[in-house]
């Protein structure tokens, strides 16, 4: 098992989300109409959908950080709401973050790269009850796994689970950014749709590297 | 779920094609989904973008024309368009005198719109303002929230900043005037029914027979809280107080008060509520300069009202008399 990311792993990894998210739409949407708009999952689809179309025409394409800032631009102007902005910048962070060869220490730099471009633009704190809940742990545990030199499959896995927890925990929490917090104290209770399509994020790059 | 579409997924593409048909004063650049005046740029006027979801009809496209909006861009259903669409837009109505964004209150909108003036300064260096709605009392404007919505002002606003920007006003001048008019408007809704979007299926949220909903936004989203139904008279009460309150509006004041229908509510019960706002304004001593009454910042087919108060002076109301030739609005010409 390489330690290095490969273009076919982020490749892999882009296909194995948009995968997901497709299959998952409904549940997106659910989440969505109790907090929010019912868009996400509807969105989150067609973003991808678009992103792989992208891929496709761009198949010569041998740089990794070219790779995710295409899919970034595609997401920024297909999504839309806040989810278009919000993922789109975090996949051009991560692509202006990585150079031609990935090692899980880039890799672990990139994904915060993306948290903190993701947080100057959002302004969202971890307890808001959106995308950063499950970004920051996820971004925090592969910054653990490369001061541990864990190899890259173990080190993703925590990354996924990261993001899994802060999911979850989303659930309790009073939304403050977004559409939910304008249902105050009825956000409670619900699980972030955001929060949700993140960690599929992590849970497919994992896959990738499986 | 029963609508008057084909395909969810062609919902606005197809509606667009519909409004360029019926209205051949404007013209719609499908690729972008922005609908323009047919005579844009206007050489030497402030240009006025708008956009966001769909769903929302008339608002923005159809405050297309002179006197109002020089373009909107429509995002899908509920969804803000993306920045490449405004940009577009504002390049398209850069008449010289440059740009006024008028920008909801919604995280989705407010990024989109950010995104897109930053492009527009970037690659042609036209002068861009933007102005935010957020009128909404139903929401606390807080550190723990996303902010007020911008719901029912936003008509008012559109018309009036139209009306100065067609004056030949400068695009600081507009934006001010434009700014001072969310300034002094606050809204308040309420709905009976939650809506479908056509690529969900089903409603965003389910209301009891015996229950209502207040303090809703415009996309489908649960409000505040969920109450009894009542007679009008008291939901009328519900919406205007926590509005004269908010500002305040004072005894003496005089305002554009406008009753507006979420989209699935008859014009006769639009009408019955004007006279139960206009009563207890009576009551308040505050004095209606001019009224709008009907469905104009809608959620698709949500059952419910907003009711929106702006202060105005002489000049907003001058303003707010001044031509103008849109599909939904249609006065002095």
């Amino acid at each position: 098992m390489s330690d290095a990311v490969t273009l076919d792993g982020l490749r892999a990894w882009v296909q194995g989300f948009a995968a997901l998210a497709g299959e998952h739409k409904e549940q997106l949407t659910q989440l969505d109409a109790a907090i929010g708009d019912a868009d996400h999952g509807i969105n989150m689809g067609r973003g991808m959908v678009a992103a792989i179309s992208a891929l496709k025409e761009a198949d010569t394409l041998d740089d990794p950080g070219e790779v995710l800032r295409l899919v970034g631009n595609r997401l920024v102007n297909v999504v839309g709401g806040a989810a278009g902005p919000i993922y789109g910048t975090a996949f051009r962070a991560m692509g202006s973050a990585l150079g031609p060869r990935v090692t899980l220490a880039d890799l672990a730099l990139a994904v915060t790269a993306a948290l903190e471009a993701i947080q100057r633009l959002g302004a969202a704190e971890p307890g808001d009850k959106t995308v950063v809940d499950a970004w920051a742990p996820a971004a925090a545990a592969l910054r653990t796994a490369v001061s541990e030199a864990m190899p890259l499959h173990a080190a993703l896995a925590m990354a996924e689970q990261g993001a899994r927890d802060g999911m979850i925990a989303t659930i309790p929490m009073r939304a403050r950014k977004g559409r939910a917090s304008y249902l105050g104290w009825r956000s409670e209770g619900h699980q972030d749709p955001g929060a949700t399509s993140t960690h599929m994020i992590f849970a497919t790059m994992a896959a990738a590297a499986a | 779920m029963k609508k008057l579409i084909n395909d969810p997924a062609d919902v606005v593409g197809e509606a667009l094609l519909g409004i360029e048909a019926a209205h051949p004063e404007l013209r719609v650049d499908h690729t972008n989904k922005v609908i323009y005046r047919g005579d844009a740029p206007v050489s030497g006027k402030v240009g006025l973008i708008s956009g966001g979801g769909s769903g929302h009809e008339p608002l923005h496209g159809g405050f297309v024309g002179p006197g109002m909006l020089d373009a909107a861009c429509a995002g899908e259903v509920f969804t803000s368009p993306v920045p490449d669409q405004m940009l577009a837009a504002t390049k398209v109505v850069d008449g010289g005198a440059g740009v006024l964004h008028i920008v909801k209150n919604y995280t989705g909108d407010v990024m989109n719109f950010e995104m897109a003036a930053e492009l527009a300064a970037a690659e042609s260096g036209v002068d861009v303002v933007s102005v935010v709605t957020d009128d909404d009392v139903a929401v606390q404007d807080s550190l723990y929230t996303a902010g007020r919505r911008g719901v029912g002002v936003t008509v008012i606003l559109e018309k009036i900043a139209g009306a100065a920007a067609e004056q030949g006003r400068s695009l600081t001048e507009v934006a001010d005037v434009a700014k001072v008019v969310n300034a002094n408007g606050r809204s308040m809704g309420m709905a009976l029914t939650s809506c479908t979007v056509p690529a969900a299926g089903k409603p965003t949220f389910e209301l009891g027979e015996g229950e209502m909903e207040i303090g809703i936004g415009i996309h489908g989203e649960p409000g505040r809280r969920r109450v009894p139904l009542a007679p009008a008279k008291e939901i009328a009460e519900m919406l205007v107080e926590p509005v004269l309150a908010d500002l305040p509006f004072s005894s003496g004041d005089g305002v554009i008060a406008f009753v507006n229908g979420m989209g699935g509510t008859p014009l006769l019960e639009l009408y019955l509520m004007y006279n139960e706002v206009a009563r207890i304004l009576a009551g308040h001593g505050v004095q209606v300069a001019r009224s709008l009454v009907g469905s104009y910042i809608t959620s698709l087919e949500m059952a419910g009202c907003s009711v929106t108060l702006v202060k105005a002076t002489d000049d907003l109301v001058a303003l707010w008399d001044a031509p103008v030739r849109t599909p939904a609005v249609r006065w002095g010409v």
